[in-house]
């Protein structure tokens, strides 16, 4: 009789102590049914040269802003590059959830180039599962070089050269990604026969986050095409550089290969050499302005 | 005296379980933090809240991702560099009505509230004891307060740079319309 009592006190006490407990086992199982999309899968637009999945948020211009000096094996009389410079700035804008568009200058080649990006795919768990996000990247660039051979008829067209991509990224953990990026470049005029007009090319990039605010990138592009007879001594881009976000910005301080900043130039226009220093010291500034809420 | 034991035991397990239950799905909470530098706000419309009347209990579960701001870069820093939402996607409350017997459920009108309870953020758990007023209303219960939380107090570090951005305290804000729970 007693035994029965406390038995049955004690069932009393236990069910009114796990009663906070049953009404949290309420409330989860209504949030499973919410989808969880990944987010900042990179810290900005872009891995390091390269576009990465991540969108401009709608109503947000970035304002970006890169240089890339010269060859860190020029020594001491260019003082290790710094002394030359090379410069690319753009204007970029999510228009959409979806959608961004972007137009900016280079100094090499005095190249205008334009771009837009579509997210096709995001990344999440919940309700909707997607083990990657996808995007897709296509540009156009326009280089406004005068004309090499005046004497003969040049058309507009041949300043131009076309680039499409898809970019497949996952966030494997909230400190790492990982991203594949198969490349089209098509360029209306090379130099020569031997150089193709389209190049293909797939591109592998990465970060590591080391602390909330900084991370480390790398990102190579391995070319398809043979490169043997081309005019010029091609190398595949290797770019390797730090993130660092503070506030607004996001500063990339980065060493690469290529000179170029524009996928046309840095897939299949790479002439530097890692193993010989062909380094280029570089850094990307961006700057994110909120235009609409 | 067996009889009454079981009798007693048996009513108050048939309360527990099906006690007076209010849930909602959308229920509301906000911070703001006001610094002269400037003013951020974010709203999560999406929190799941259970109240039970009869005992007093109540639970708040939050999803970090869930709060939305104005600039999308404030709610990329506030998962990624404050709330890391990643690692701990969810907030909660476990918290009891103290004075339960000045609320008359059955009687339209506000009557003001002292909450207890735990609350648990960014994996750190701080009992919180906060004021506010419970609205009982034509086929629900609503639910309001206003309460303080500090940031640091919850392994939240915000860094020099952004110091003068972020306030030191923030102004939270809860909005429950609960509805009763229908009986299966």
């Amino acid at each position: 009789m007693k035994r029965l009592s406390i038995f049955l006190l004690f069932l009393v006490l236990a069910a009114s102590l796990s009663a906070q407990d049953d009404l949290m086992n309420m409330l989860k199982d209504s949030t499973s049914s919410q989808t969880n999309y990944t987010t900042a899968t990179f810290k900005s637009t872009r891995v390091i040269n390269g576009h990465s999945v991540q969108m401009m948020a709608p109503g947000q211009l970035d304002v970006r802003i890169s240089h890339r000096f010269g060859r860190v094996n020029l020594g001491a009389y260019e003082f290790f590059g710094l002394d030359q410079s090379n410069m690319h700035f753009s204007l970029e804008y999510g228009i959409t959830k979806w959608l961004m568009v972007g137009i900016g200058r280079g100094s090499y080649e005095k190249t205008f180039d334009g771009f837009a990006k579509y997210s096709i795919l995001r990344q999440s768990t919940g309700a909707r599962n997607m083990p990657v996000s996808v995007s897709a990247l296509t540009s156009i660039a326009a280089t406004s070089l005068k004309w090499a051979d005046p004497t003969r008829t040049n058309y507009f067209s041949s300043r131009l050269s076309y680039v499409g991509q898809v970019m497949i990224a996952r966030k494997f953990s909230p400190s790492f990604s990982l991203q594949l990026t198969p490349t089209i470049v098509h360029r209306n005029l090379v130099p020569t026969e031997l150089d193709p007009n389209d190049i293909y090319a797939v591109g592998a990039g990465g970060r590591m986050k080391l602390t909330r605010r900084i991370s480390l990138n790398a990102e190579y592009f391995y070319m398809i095409n043979s490169k043997k007879y081309m005019s010029e001594t091609i190398y595949n881009p290797f770019s390797v550089g730090f993130d660092i976000e503070t506030g607004g910005h996001v500063f990339t301080l980065l060493f690469t290969n290529s000179l170029q900043m524009i996928e046309k130039g840095f897939v299949g226009e790479t002439t530097g050499n890692w193993l010989k220093g062909d380094i280029h010291f570089g850094f990307n500034i961006s700057r994110v302005f909120t235009l609409k809420q | 005296m067996k009889r009454v034991v079981i009798l007693f035991t048996i009513s108050f397990l048939f309360l527990t379980v099906n006690g007076q239950k209010f849930i909602t799905k959308n229920g509301y909470i906000g911070f703001f933090s006001h610094t002269p530098m400037e003013d951020i706000k974010g709203d999560n419309n999406q929190v799941n809240a259970v109240l039970d009347i009869s005992t007093g209990d109540m639970v708040f579960l939050v999803l970090v991702k869930s709060f939305h701001f104005e600039k999308a870069l404030m709610e990329e820093h506030f998962n990624e560099n404050y709330m890391e939402s990643d690692k701990f996607p969810k907030s909660t409350f476990r918290g009891k009505i103290t004075n339960l017997s000045s609320v008359d459920f059955s009687k339209p009108g506000k009557y003001d509230v002292t909450v207890n309870g735990d609350l648990n953020m960014h994996d750190v758990t701080n009992k919180i004891s906060v004021k506010g007023t419970v609205e009982v209303v034509q086929g629900g219960v609503n639910a309001s307060s206003k309460f303080n939380v500090v940031p640091e107090d919850y392994k939240i570090n915000i860094p020099g740079v952004v110091r003068d951005n972020i306030a030191k305290t923030l102004e939270v804000t809860v909005n429950m319309k609960y509805a009763p729970v229908e009986s299966k």
